[in-house]
């Protein structure tokens, strides 16, 4: 993977000598040692070494690199904190990789605008410790937000427990400030809700680091819930939490949050951190209302009464706000519960219409006794966001294979079924093969022009997203010869 | 109702082939907004029907010529509404026309935009391909958002088929109240009210007067009245849906219309002008003979931009000026949809 890095010792020494131009001696990193922990991210199933790890600290940085790997035609690949699990953030072997971990302000806190204008490092949670002392806080929550980087969330769409109610990454950001692949700075948005032409903010958004490198955002801020409980209910079959689920949206209430985990995930979460999860049931909803306070005890009592028609075993509301934590916190565990009984897992993403709950997780465990591998899960049953997690043993000789294997299954029965296949992840290198099971030739052909309007030369984060062509090609003569699937 | 999407895909080969421009109708009438454009009148208005409605999801498909009139009676009979509150007017207003104006009403800042709104759509590109973007669920993030794209691009980029909607259900309860304050006073207002947990869906301001909407649950409606009611009295609802439609005596006339999309907080200025200020100070509105570039520096200094939104010269620009680098990018972007120029053009900007 690396062989023209190794080859190529003289052109990463002159390549290095040109950025000292432009950077300070220990903003560039050449040392292997040194370039160890960015050659992955949170799946190192993909793994590579850049020829060179760049952080800048201004915007004018970022432009500068930029515009000299633009003459030179040399690959550029942003990284945020390295948390995203599709290997979008993977260097590119020939390329530079450049991390925004030092572009990490918060630049301003308007309370009475309800923005915050920001640097794209920052974590996401530190946003919401700086809006704090005003009541407001910014919405969308991955689970990782103690780790992840505003910039890394615009890229991927990131998406959390609350965006049932509060929307994604998309519909929580105002502007940013974006250096093209030419090396422009581009102000995209701006602090009112529109901007006349296209919609940028939509196209950035979600385009994996692509289009363009963020180097400062707008995000709003909404005020904090005065209050919020969470119904807990326990189910004997996913079919009937599946229901139960659709039945609280009919009725009009939209949670703040309305995740799913099933039996064997109550089982791990329980084990690990003991919320007092009902360890018979197969499985288990946690339905987060949150609003005045009134009205959500109004909401409370309906969701309760829902869940007892639809045939809840158990039913628990949280009574103050440290139980409500508790209650989460088996969820938010979910993740290394299962690293805890399994010594690998590999966790896949993939959305589904909401009525299809049930239906798709009977196929999923069908899939799972087929290959002899178990698979828990946990996910954000409100918008039919699965994240099944397949466990496996690395050690064992072919079942990585059989996982991933697995895993693609999955993703194509989501699309047969309406949905995606992928909700919040991206597609990064982990799922291009898939984009075939979602999109015709005609739709990645409409991709790779949009590609080229905005980036002609094809030197930022190339070979994610978008499978080309040629790999198409490929992909499915691997199909038609009936080979194996990956 | 009725299926005319393979007509339409002929016809825009056809147009492809021969370097015909295209003018893209749906309800027609709309040739006030944006920009004065020649072609070929393309009527989609005739693609109508609603697909797919599935209220446990609150989702919704239709073709994009539905009127907004056909899909809100839909959605009351199980309590649903779009999110964005667009303006109907007089029943013609399509879902497709409505996504490409990006017209939204005075809920926006609160419930979102039809951009926000939008989950998916069907397009037929300057190539005379049908193509499908996002789809029926929330989260999906395979490809670039072409779908949210298509908001606010005035059917430049392509001919919309179907477009898939998220909805929200009808609040139970709902309340307007109104106050007498300067229009200094009420952006403050707006802006410290929407600082808080209130359930407000709406804020105004007009002939000397802020009006504020709440909505939510009964209980939720009924607290936050008791909260602020002391110095409000209430209103008449009816006010939204004339703000909504611009059928209030502000709108009449052939005065220009001058829309301003700002930061919500900024201040307020040229006092003695007559403005009306929407979406909790976000959205301002403004009539009379201007120099544009003057406006264009006031709404630089508001935080936003502004547009000639209705009447005055359409031949000229009538968005906020791009600068080179921006513009740029949009046009080849439109160029990636549209290689042969031949939707809408000049209806943006020049040559967009
Ligand atoms: C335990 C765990 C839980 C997770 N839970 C969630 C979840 O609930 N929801 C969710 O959505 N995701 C989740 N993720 C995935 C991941 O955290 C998100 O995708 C996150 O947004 C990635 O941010 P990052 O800063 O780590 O980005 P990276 O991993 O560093 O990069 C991700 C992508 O963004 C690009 N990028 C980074 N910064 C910039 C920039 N400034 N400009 C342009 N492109 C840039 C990179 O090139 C890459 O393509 C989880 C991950 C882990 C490990
Ligand atoms: C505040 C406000 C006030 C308005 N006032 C009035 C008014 O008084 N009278 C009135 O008639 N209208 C008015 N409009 C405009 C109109 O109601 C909305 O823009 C409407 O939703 C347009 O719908 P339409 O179906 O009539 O589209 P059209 O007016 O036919 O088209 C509008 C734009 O959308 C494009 N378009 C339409 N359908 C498609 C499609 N399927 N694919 C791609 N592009 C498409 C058109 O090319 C055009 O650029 C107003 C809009 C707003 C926001």
């Amino acid at each position: 993977m690396n062989a023209s890095a190794k080859t190529d010792d003289g052109g990463k020494l002159a390549l290095a000598a040109r950025f000292r131009e432009l950077l300070r001696a220990d903003q560039i990193i050449v040392d292997a040692e040194s370039k160890r922990p960015y050659e992955c991210d949170a799946l190192p199933v993909y793994k590579a070494m850049p020829l060179l790890v760049l952080v800048p600290e201004t915007t004018r940085q970022v432009q500068a690199i930029v515009r000299l790997c633009y003459e030179l035609k040399v690959p550029v690949v942003a990284r945020g904190a390295g948390t995203g699990l599709s290997a979008g953030a993977l260097p590119d072997s020939n390329g530079v990789l450049v991390s925004l971990a030092r572009l990490s302000r918060i630049i301003e806190v308007d309370p009475d605008a309800r923005i915050a204008r920001v640097q794209p490092g920052v974590r996401n949670l530190a946003i919401s410790e700086a809006a704090e002392e005003f009541g407001l806080y910014y919405a969308p929550d991955p689970s990782s937000q103690i780790a992840c980087s505003i910039g890394g969330n615009i890229a991927e769409n990131s998406g959390g427990v609350h965006c049932l109610k509060y929307g994604l990454t998309v519909h929580n950001v105002l502007g940013m400030e974006i250096v093209t692949a030419e090396g422009e700075i581009l102000q995209v948005g701006g602090r009112g809700l529109d901007t006349a032409g296209y919609d940028l903010n939509a196209l950035f958004i979600g385009s994996e680091g692509l289009l363009g490198i963020v180097t400062e955002v707008w995000v709003k801020l909404l005020p904090k819930p005065e209050h919020a409980r969470v119904v807990m209910a326990g189910f004997d079959s996913v079919l009937n939490a599946g229901d139960a689920v659709s039945a609280v949206i009919a009725a009009g209430i939209i949670p703040a949050g309305l995740e799913m985990m099933d039996g064997f995930a109550i089982q791990a979460a329980e084990d690990f951190v003991n919320a007092g999860y009902p360890r018979d049931a197969r499985a288990l909803l946690l339905c987060e209302v949150d609003g005045n306070e009134d009205e959500v005890l109004e909401h409370v009592e309906r969701i309760e009464s829902l869940f007892r028609e639809f045939g809840a075993t158990s039913c628990r509301v949280s009574r103050d706000d440290a139980e409500r934590a508790l209650f989460w916190k088996g969820r938010k565990a979910a993740f290394p519960a299962a690293g805890r009984i399994s010594p690998d897992y590999y966790c896949m993403d993939g959305t589904i219409p909401r009525r299809k709950i049930g239906a798709v997780l009977e196929a999923i465990q069908q899939l799972s006794e087929q290959y002899g591998l178990r698979i828990s899960n946990v996910f954000h049953a409100g918008d039919g966001n699965l994240h099944p997690l397949i466990l496996f043993d690395a050690s064992v000789p072919g079942e990585l294979h059989a996982a991933e294997e697995l895993g693609g299954k999955i993703l194509e029965l989501c699309v047969q079924v309406g949905g995606s296949i992928t909700g919040e992840h991206g597609v990064g290198v982990e799922k291009l093969r898939y984009m075939l099971a979602q999109f015709n030739d005609a739709e990645l052909a409409q991709f790779h022009a949009i590609k080229d309007a905005l980036d002609p030369a094809g030197i930022l984060n190339p070979g994610k997203g978008i499978p080309t062509l040629r790999q198409c090609q490929e992909y499915r003569s691997i199909d038609a010869s009936g080979g194996a699937k990956r | 109702m009725g299926d005319i999407a393979a007509e339409l895909e002929a016809t825009v080969r056809a147009a492809a082939a021969s370097g015909t421009k295209l003018s893209i109708v749906a309800g027609g009438s709309k040739s006030f907004l944006g920009r004065d454009v020649a072609g070929e009148c393309l009527d989609v208005s005739g693609h109508s029907g609603i697909l797919d409605y599935q209220p446990a999801e609150l989702v919704l498909t239709a073709r994009a010529g539905t009127t907004l009139t056909e899909i809100a009676q839909c959605l009351e009979d199980c309590g649903q509404m779009l999110p964005f509150e667009p303006p109907v007017f007089d029943g013609k207003a399509t879902i497709g026309g409505t996504l490409a104006c990006d017209a939204a009403g005075p809920a926006r800042p609160w419930r979102g935009s039809v951009r926000d709104a939008t989950l998916g759509v069907t397009l037929i590109n300057g190539r005379g391909e049908r193509l499908r973007f996002g789809g029926q669920v929330l989260k999906n993030v395979a490809g670039y958002d072409v779908s949210r794209l298509q908001a606010g691009a005035m059917g430049t980029l392509g001919v919309m088929t179907e477009v898939t909607v998220r909805l929200l259900p009808i609040p139970a309860a709902t309340a307007t109240l109104v106050r007498e304050m300067d229009a200094a006073a009420a952006i403050r207002r707006m802006n410290e009210m929407t600082r808080t947990p209130l359930p407000i869906s709406a804020a105004a301001w007009l002939d000397g007067k802020l009006y504020m909407r709440l909505e939510g649950a009964e209980r939720a409606v009924a607290g936050a009245r008791g909260k602020i009611e002391a110095d409000f009295d209430s209103g008449d609802e009816s006010i939204w849906r004339h703000i909504r439609e611009q059928s209030l005596e502000f709108f009449k006339g052939s005065t220009p219309l001058w829309r301003f999309s700002v930061a919500s907080n900024s201040g307020h200025r040229n006092a003695d002008e007559p403005w009306l200020l929407d979406w909790g100070g976000a959205q301002r509105w403004l009539r009379g003979e201007f120099d544009a570039q003057y406006l264009e520096s006031l709404a630089c200094d508001l935080g936003g931009q502004v547009s000639l939104y209705r009447h005055g010269d359409r031949s000229g620009e009538v968005f906020h000026p791009q600068v080179p680098a921006m513009r740029n990018v949009q046009m080849r972007l439109k160029k990636s949809f549209d290689p042969h120029g031949i939707f809408n053009v000049g209806r943006m900007y020049d040559g967009i």
